[in-house]
C-alpha cells in the first residue's frame, strides 16, 4: 500500500504524488509502477504510472497528468488527498531504464508527460554526480504545460553538461526562448547527439510522437537498437 | 480488500464478462514497441521454422505465405498495459497449416518468436496449435499496418498481447521454456490474462 505524503501541482493538468511505500525494493530510473484503486463495491482499476523520483530518493514519486475521460488519473489528479492509501504494485520494466553505468551520451526524448520517466533519469544523473553528457529535447503543446521547468531550467543552468530545449507545437510565445513547432530532421540536427557520438537515446511520448521521432533518428544513422521507446496514449490513426 | 476512499471507477456494461481482471476497454488500438519500427521490403521478407538445431524445417517468401490457406479470426486482444479491445478481427495462416506447409510434426514443446527489430517472444506449441495461433498479416480486413507489426505478426490473443510478436521471421523451436525479450524484462514466462500473470512471480 502507497501513502499520499504530499501532492504537488505541477501544470494545470498534471500533479506529483509524493508517496510512501513501505517495504518498496528500490527502483531503475525510468521504470513503472501500477497503481490499483478500489471503489467501496469492490470494483477495482488499475493503470501504469512513471516513477519520476530518481532511486536516492526515499518516497516514490509519480507525476499523473489528467486525462479527462479517464479512470484512474481523474482520481489521482483530483481527488486525492494526503494520507490516502492504495494499492501499488513495482517498480516493473527493467528495459526502459538507465544507470549511470550504462554510459553516455544520454540523449533523452520527449513528448508531454513522456517526460515523467526521463525526469527520473535526468534527477538519478544529477544526484549521482557522474556527469555523463545528457541532453533533453522535450516537446509541449504550450508553455504552461510544461512539467518540471524550473527544476530542469535550474540543473541545466548548474550542470554544463545537461542540456535542455523546450519546443512548443501549439503556441507562439513572444520572446520565447526555446524552439517551436513539430520535432523534424532539422531541429534533431540541430540539438540532438548525432549518431557518430554514439548516444543511448531514449524516447517517451504519445504515440504518434514516438514514431515520428524514432523513424527519424534510425532516418538519421542511429542503430534501432540504441533508440528504446515508450509510447502511450491513442494511436492517432487506425 | 482495502477500498481506496472516494473511488468510484467507471463501471463496464454488459461486455465487462469479457474483460479480464485489471483490464479497461478501449475501442483504440494502442501502440507498445521497445524500439523503433523496422521495415522489410516485402521481396526481402521471408518466414522461416527452425528445429532445435537451428536446422531450417521450413521457409517461404510473402508471396508464399499469402499462397497458403487462410483462416480469418475475430478475438479479443489484451495488453499486459491494461488495455482490452473486443471484437478484432484478423486474417493469416495457422501455425498448424505451416506445419503441414513444412510437412512435419513439431520436433518439441516449446517455440521462441524472433522479430524484425530483435524482439523474442517464447511460447508454447500447445498454444500455437489446434487454430490458436496464427501468423496475421491483414487486420480488420486491410494489409496490417506497420506501426501493428506489419506485413506479419504472431497473433496468440489467448494470452497478452506481447506475446503476439510484431515483425515475427522465424519460429524456433526448443527443448526447454526459456524466456524472450519481456520475459527476461520482469514480465511473466507464460501471460494468461484471465490469471493475471503480467509479471514475474504472479
Amino acid at each position: 500500500m502507497a501513502e499520499v505524503l504530499a501532492i504537488v501541482g505541477e501544470t494545470p493538468r498534471a500533479k506529483s504524488l509524493v508517496l510512501n511505500v513501505p517495504g518498496w525494493p528500490g527502483h531503475l530510473a525510468g521504470q513503472h509502477v501500477d497503481v490499483r484503486l478500489t471503489a467501496d463495491d469492490g470494483y477495482q482499476a488499475e493503470r501504469s504510472y512513471s516513477i519520476a523520483s530518481p532511486p536516492e530518493q526515499k518516497e516514490v514519486v509519480l507525476t499523473v497528468e489528467r486525462i479527462d475521460d479517464g479512470e484512474v488519473s481523474p482520481f489521482l489528479t483530483g481527488e486525492a488527498t494526503v494520507g490516502d492509501r492504495f494499492e501499488l504494485r513495482g517498480p516493473i520494466g527493467r528495459y526502459f531504464t538507465w544507470s549511470p553505468q550504462d554510459g553516455g551520451p544520454l540523449q533523452l526524448v520527449a513528448g508531454g508527460s513522456g517526460v515523467v520517466p526521463l525526469m527520473a533519469m535526468i534527477r538519478h544523473r544529477a544526484r549521482n554526480g557522474d556527469g555523463t553528457v545528457a541532453r533533453l529535447l522535450y516537446s509541449s503543446r504550450t508553455r504552461d504545460v510544461i512539467i518540471y521547468r524550473d527544476e530542469l531550467d535550474r540543473l541545466a543552468g548548474s550542470d554544463d553538461r545537461l542540456g535542455v530545449v523546450y519546443t512548443l507545437t501549439r503556441e507562439s510565445v513572444p520572446g520565447w526562448q526555446g524552439r517551436t513547432g513539430r520535432v523534424d530532421r532539422a531541429m534533431l540536427d540541430a540539438v540532438a547527439f548525432a549518431p557518430e557520438l554514439k548516444p543511448h537515446v531514449y524516447i517517451c511520448g504519445p504515440t504518434p510522437f514516438v514514431e515520428n521521432v524514432a523513424n527519424l533518428l534510425v532516418a538519421q544513422g542511429h542503430p534501432p537498437g540504441r533508440v528504446k521507446t515508450e509510447r502511450f496514449g491513442p494511436t492517432g490513426g487506425t | 480488500m482495502a477500498t481506496t476512499r472516494g473511488f468510484r471507477g467507471k463501471r463496464q456494461g454488459a461486455e465487462a464478462g469479457r474483460v479480464p481482471p485489471g483490464q479497461y476497454l478501449t475501442s483504440d488500438f494502442p501502440v507498445l514497441s521497445a524500439g523503433p519500427t523496422p521495415r522489410t521490403a516485402l521481396e526481402a521478407w521471408s518466414l522461416v521454422i527452425e528445429d532445435t538445431k537451428l536446422r531450417e524445417l521450413y521457409r517461404c517468401s510473402w508471396r508464399e505465405l499469402l499462397a497458403l490457406p487462410a483462416t480469418e479470426v475475430t478475438v479479443d486482444i489484451h495488453c499486459v498495459t491494461k488495455w482490452t479491445k473486443l471484437g478484432t478481427r484478423w486474417k493469416g495462416v495457422s501455425f498448424d497449416t505451416l506445419l503441414e506447409a513444412a510437412g512435419t510434426e513439431p520436433p518439441s514443446q516449446h517455440v521462441m518468436a524472433y522479430c524484425d527489430g530483435d524482439y523474442t517472444t517464447n511460447v508454447p506449441v500447445a498454444d500455437l496449435r489446434g487454430g490458436k495461433g496464427l501468423i496475421a498479416y491483414e487486420y480488420d480486413g486491410k494489409p496490417l499496418a506497420l506501426v501493428h507489426g506489419g506485413p506479419a505478426r504472431l497473433l496468440v490473443p489467448h494470452l497478452y498481447f506481447w506475446k503476439s510478436a510484431k515483425w515475427v521471421r522465424k519460429l524456433r523451436f526448443l527443448n526447454a521454456d526459456t524466456p524472450g525479450f519481456w520475459e527476461s524484462h520482469g514480465y511473466h514466462i507464460y501471460g494468461d490474462p484471465w490469471k493475471e500473470q503480467r509479471y514475474e512471480g504472479d
